[in-house]
């Protein structure tokens, strides 16, 4: 026997003894929440993900979370924390917290962890994301085929590509409808502020809009409709069902449990590796809520056939013929943009008036 | 019968007494809390106040508790400045995101020139700068048009987050960054990077500028002039005019103190731990330094320990979130607790208890 054969001999003891330890001991699974898990929408739903890995896997896994954890030094401190306590994967669920997992993956190599709607990964670090923009589709579609006054008002957070693709996406879809739509954007500068949202929704409503899209999760806008009448609006994050039939019409729900739960059985394999993944309705990341009977019914027909093609991959949303706003040429007939322009997206499409504000 | 009299005499045993009692009263009423969330109280007290400095992790989460009291004990000696003197900055936090915008946006401007002992110390002065200018707003608005410099500090907070977001979505946008919100990464960067000096320690150029700040305040406060102004102007401020102190000048300085601190510890967070200027940046420690400065007896070494404590209960109170799965909400809850019983106990060092019926004089 030579040296070699004795050191491999070893470690594939070694590598067996490992297996077995991890066998007996339960997967610990980390959760780094940037809000409340009572936010009623981005938290809650990803709150809602980590419920569901400890539903499917019982005793295996072991779940933690932290809440409200501020996206800067004390995210680090957070995540290095829960390594420290032995967990073997970490969702970190905000953009915010994307240099300081980097950072925090670096001195924990054997820990894994998923940044969610980040870019920069590492060996040990995923990212995923969902393509929201497919559900902005058939929020737009529906849109533009109820609105009376034909001006559309939307709440946006913050004018990051995430947020203008959604614009974008929701102003094609209810422009193809009716020519004449037009979109009122108020940048809220906020992902949860029911005073600031409230007030926004206001606003919209008093300049005439009689549909309100929202970028922001809380059910304020939901309210403020509510109480003005006649004005329909799409849950955010979460259905937001409390406010169906009227005036929440439909909704785009994230959909995180199928992808954690996918995750933390690619650990308890030993599968896992680093990836980059951008999910959409297709498979089950992105969900849209029950069209409600507020809807005429071949509406919902519609935007339940643009569900479908989306969902089976037929139909892309951002499909040519499309110019930016500036009137430069985007899209060619037929043309379907690529996922880097859309992960960066800094420009309005054609027809929308305003500016996105610097 | 019980009432409440007044000393004659501030009580000097109860106003060192007082934070140690808020403590007790706080760990007896959040250890309650916790008893009825269903947690063993004991063990919940344990891993907020014990874990942290001698728990199996210790050696990761003591070097912790400097970088989060570093910014807090640096923002509240400057705050006790002026509270002493009975002016009331409340709008530090405002100064520590525009220490930490102009901080940023001087080292910025060189990128990616490598020139450490040029582009650290000019980021040093202007992070200082932009926060002792930012608190000369309600400053000259209080000298020249008698505004109260509570409500313009605190409302220009406000004005300073919309800036912070503006600079973190346009100006400052970092130009590789694909289009999403905040700067460079400073940290990154070896001419702007404030790393840790010694490692493992948690000490970088900010817990050192603490440091500094709680010795030449102390220094100010007693053996100073200015200090025995400052001191003077807070107990009586007729006494202090009769004394030839110019109360203008005292409100500009002691505001351009606690600006300039502010300032300098946003800049060394945006250099440092933070490592890049974000939409949301600020954490609240320009608020959470009033409650230090207080829980310190507006004194630069109780702010030195109050400092300390409440990074305590922060870092601890991560570790309980984290191993007890308490809710973030009650850990919120037993820090407000901590105030509140600071402030009731307070009464006791200026009034005192009598027992019995009063005594009617003829």
């Amino acid at each position: 026997m030579t040296l070699k054969t004795i050191l491999a001999g070893a470690a594939l003891a070694a590598g067996l003894a490992g297996a077995a330890a991890a066998q007996d001991d339960p997967v610990t699974v980390g959760f780094v929440y940037v809000g409340p898990v009572g936010d009623g929408g981005w938290t809650y739903e990803h709150n809602q993900g980590r419920l569901a890995v400890e539903e499917h896997f019982g005793d295996a896994v072991e779940t933690v979370f932290v809440e409200s954890v501020p996206e800067g030094p004390d995210a680090v401190r957070v995540m290095q924390q829960m390594a420290l306590n032995g967990a073997d994967l970490i969702f970190t669920t905000s953009f915010g917290y994307m240099d300081q997992t980097i950072e925090v993956a670096e001195q924990f190599p054997d820990v894994k962890f998923e940044h969610a709607t980040g870019y920069k990964r590492a060996d040990n670090v995923s990212t995923y994301s969902a393509r929201f923009y497919e559900g902005r589709a058939i929020q737009g579609h529906i849109a533009g085929s109820i609105t009376e006054s034909n001006i559309i008002g939307y709440i946006a957070s913050f004018p990051i590509p995430e947020v203008i693709r959604g614009i974008n996406s929701a102003y094609i879809h209810a422009k193809k409808v009716n020519p004449d739509v037009e979109f009122r954007i108020v940048w809220a500068y906020t992902w949860f502020d029911p005073a600031k949202e409230a007030e926004a929704a206001t606003a919209l409503i008093e300049q005439g809009a009689d549909v309100i899209l929202q970028h922001t999760d809380s059910t304020a806008p939901q309210a403020a409709a509510a109480e003005a009448g006649g004005v329909y609006t799409f849950g955010q994050a979460s259905d937001m069902a409390e406010f169906a039939p009227m005036p929440r019409v439909s909704s785009i729900i994230d959909n995180w449990a199928p992808y954690y739960i996918d995750r933390v059985q690619a650990v308890i394999d030993g599968t896992w590796e680093s990836q980059d993944v951008w999910h959409g309705i297709g498979e089950g990341m992105v969900g849209i809520g029950e069209i409600t009977d507020a809807v005429p019914a071949e509406v919902k027909a519609e935007a339940e056939a643009l569900r479908d093609s989306i969902a089976a991959g037929e139909y892309h949303p951002f499909t040519g013929p499309l110019n930016r706003a500036d009137g430069s040429a985007w899209l060619a007939e037929g043309e379907v943009a690529d996922d880097g322009t859309l992960l960066g997206m800094d420009f309005y499409v054609e027809g929308i008036t305003a500016e996105i504000p610097q | 019968m019980i009432a409440l009299e007044r000393r004659p005499q501030p009580s000097q045993a109860w106003s060192a007494a007082a934070p140690l009692l808020a403590v007790l009263l706080t760990m007896i009423f959040g250890g309650i809390l916790f008893a009825a969330l269903g947690k063993d109280p004991l063990v919940a007290i344990r891993t907020i106040f014990w874990d942290p400095l001698f728990g199996e992790f210790a050696s990761f989460s003591r070097p912790q508790l400097l970088v989060k009291a570093g910014p807090l004990i640096l923002i509240a000696v400057g705050l006790a400045m002026g509270f002493r003197a009975g002016i009331w900055n409340i709008g530090a936090e405002g100064q520590y995101i525009l220490g930490a915008i102009c901080g940023a946006a001087a080292g910025l401007a060189f990128y990616p020139m490598e020139a450490r002992w040029l582009i650290f110390p000019i980021m040093v002065i202007a992070g200082g700068l932009g926060g002792l200018l930012w608190a000369m707003i309600p400053g000259l608005l209080k000298v020249r048009f008698g505004t109260n410099e509570i409500l313009v500090s605190l409302m220009l907070v406000y004005v300073a987050e919309q800036l912070l977001a503006a600079m973190a979505l346009g100006t400052l946008k970092n130009p590789e960054g694909m289009g999403f919100p905040g700067s460079r990464n400073l940290k990154q960067w070896v001419s702007s990077a404030n790393p840790e000096l010694i490692a493992g320690t948690g000490m970088h150029w900010g817990v050192v500028a603490a440091f500094i700040a709680v010795i030449g305040g102390y220094v100010l406060l007693s053996r100073h002039l200015l200090g025995f102004r400052i001191r003077l102007a807070g107990q009586s401020p007729r006494a202090a005019a009769f004394s030839g102190v110019n109360p203008n000048r005292l409100i500009l300085v002691c505001l351009g103190i606690s600006g300039c601190l502010a300032g300098l510890a946003g800049m060394f967070e945006v250099s440092g731990p933070a490592g890049q200027i974000t939409i949301d940046f600020n954490s609240g420690y320009g608020f959470t330094a009033i409650i230090v400065a207080f829980l310190g007896r507006l004194h630069p070494v109780g702010i030195l320990f109050a400092g300390l404590l409440m990074a305590l209960t922060y870092v601890g109170g991560e570790v309980a979130q984290l191993t007890l799965q308490l809710p973030g909400a009650a850990i919120q809850l037993f820090q407000g607790m901590l105030l509140f019983f600071l402030l009731a106990v307070d009464v006791l060092t200026n009034f005192r208890f009598r027992f019995g019926r009063r005594e009617v004089k003829a």
